[in-house]
């Protein structure tokens, strides 16, 4: 991507948000680094977020991405909220969002139905995650 | 110019205090969208209530962490306040990582707290113009406060704060060396100094040095021409020197912080609210104003006679065969240059005589 293109076109805006009480970021470390190289702009959330405080951020940040890293099997209960959260501020339709971690397959199913873009387990090659980014990330005006 | 459909509806959404209205023209000024003009023009009649201050200083110095606090303080106070977090960005990607919102802790789901990261893009005065207008769309929006929160490292941050009304610097005890290097730029441009983490061992000696390097800076011996207005061109230099015998002096103050523990936050925000009375007592907050437009105009005109330049090039086949002429001796830059801009300059020498 030219100078120019930089200045004028249109930059991919992330936030990689850690919710709830597992304490292990290395995963979303990892990826913000790699979406970095990729020319994106990250936001890290930092561990232990509420689904309000990932809602807020999402919102004031206006990001196309919200990756969130789950690795306590507390999907359930947290991403559904943070769905909602989103829906309320109008910021649900144009938002990505991905969820990364231990998500069994049943739940994966539920997760999508929800109008979660995409979950990606571990072990996912990173150019897939950001191809799927590249591709899926919503046109806006 | 007056907005139409979709940018007029954001603005709209946007001056009720809809905060994803706020997030998208944000995003729209950030990206240069098409429309954004519009929509800062029509937000420009509801800019000039909020107070803009302008925090820099080294890495680590604790700047987020005291911004965190501040918020934290003008909200128990009644005030609504935004935050714009400006950091890097790779020259080779143009990726980033913008980091600062983590220490926001304080804020959390306070939504009156409006925080937005922005990423220097790898531009340099297209930096500025988006830092400022994003100023005016947190302003028109009614934040009470804003505040830009930039690593101080060279020009490109001295042009962020110049957008502001107040400038404070974080100082880290024990930088002596730091400090030295400060001299020169940073130290300039500063309104409020402050000492952060003011229960390391140094805090002393660095507030001493601080004090001593504002009275020298007071001192008319040493000829410094200090204050907000950086030498930018003869033009503005001649306007300082004419300004002066009249100007008011402000006397930066050094402040101690302990931003972890919220320690000095008090004063320090005390300090600020002095700076923007003495702001509005001596008139400099509108020399301050009309220095600050007239800087974007020249900015804004500069980069649109760049780009109308560029559509020439572009029209005339591009760059590159220019170059290869350039390259064979068969003409030279200044020929290539009065060949391009001589179309631009018979059109303006019309213009003029009308």
């Amino acid at each position: 991507m030219s100078t120019q293109e930089r200045e004028e076109g249109r930059q991919i805006r992330c936030l990689i948000a850690k919710v709830g009480l597992d304490g292990h970021d290395r995963g979303a470390h990892v990826i913000s680094r790699a979406f970095r190289d990729a020319g994106f702009e990250v936001i890290y959330s930092g561990l232990h977020r509420a689904p309000d405080e990932i809602v807020q951020a999402a919102v004031q940040e206006d990001v196309d991405v919200l990756g969130i890293s789950i690795l306590s099997g507390a999907h359930n209960t947290l991403v559904p909220k943070i769905v909602e959260g989103l829906k309320e501020y109008d910021a649900f339709e144009d938002t990505l969002i991905l969820v990364g971690g231990i998500v069994p397959d049943d739940d994966r199913d539920e997760m999508l139905e929800m109008g979660v873009g995409a979950v990606f387990g571990p072990g996912t090659p990173m150019e897939e995650t950001i191809e799927f980014v590249r591709e899926n990330v919503h046109d806006r005006e | 110019m007056t907005a139409t459909g979709t940018e007029s509806a954001l603005v709209d959404d946007l001056l009720d205090g809809k905060h994803r209205a706020l997030a998208r023209v944000i995003t729209k000024i950030e990206n240069r969208s098409p429309g954004y003009r519009d929509i800062v023009s029509a937000l420009h009649t509801h800019t000039g209530t909020a107070d803009v201050i302008g925090i820099t200083g080294s890495p680590g110095a604790g700047k987020s962490t005291l911004v965190d606090k501040l918020a934290k303080t003008y909200r128990d106070r009644g005030e609504t306040v935004g935050v714009i977090a400006v950091d890097p960005s790779s020259p080779y990607t143009g990726g980033a990582v913008l980091g600062d919102r983590i220490r926001m802790a304080s804020n959390v789901g306070d939504m009156d707290v409006f925080f937005r990261s922005m990423s220097a893009r790898g531009t340099l005065g297209g930096l500025s113009t988006a830092t400022s207008d994003t100023v005016k769309a947190l302003d028109a929006f009614g934040k009470d406060k804003v505040i830009i929160e930039t690593v101080g490292a060279g020009q490109n941050e001295v042009d962020i704060v110049k957008t502001a009304d107040t400038v404070c610097v974080l100082v880290q005890p024990g930088s002596g060396d730091d400090v030295q290097m400060l001299k020169a730029g940073i130290l300039e441009i500063g309104d409020v100094f402050v000492v952060n983490k003011a229960d390391m061992d140094g805090a002393e000696r660095t507030v001493a040095e601080l004090e001593e390097m504002i009275h020298m800076r007071e001192n008319p011996a040493a000829g410094l021409n200090t204050g907000h207005h950086g030498p930018v061109d003869d033009e503005e230099m001649e306007q300082v020197a004419l300004d002066d015998p009249d100007e008011e002096v402000w006397d930066p103050r050094v402040i101690e912080t302990i931003a972890t523990d919220a320690t000095g936050v008090e004063e320090l925000i005390d300090t600020l609210a002095d700076h923007a009375a003495w702001l509005r007592e001596t008139g400099q907050i509108d020399d301050r104003a009309r220095t600050r437009y007239t800087e974007e105009i020249r900015q804004l005109i500069r980069a649109d006679t760049a780009r109308l330049l560029e559509e020439v090039i572009e029209a005339r086949g591009g760059i590159d065969a220019f170059v290869e002429d350039v390259l064979a001796k068969e003409t030279d830059p200044y020929s290539v240059a009065d060949e391009l801009v001589g179309p631009v300059r018979e059109c303006v020498d019309g213009e003029l005589e009308r």
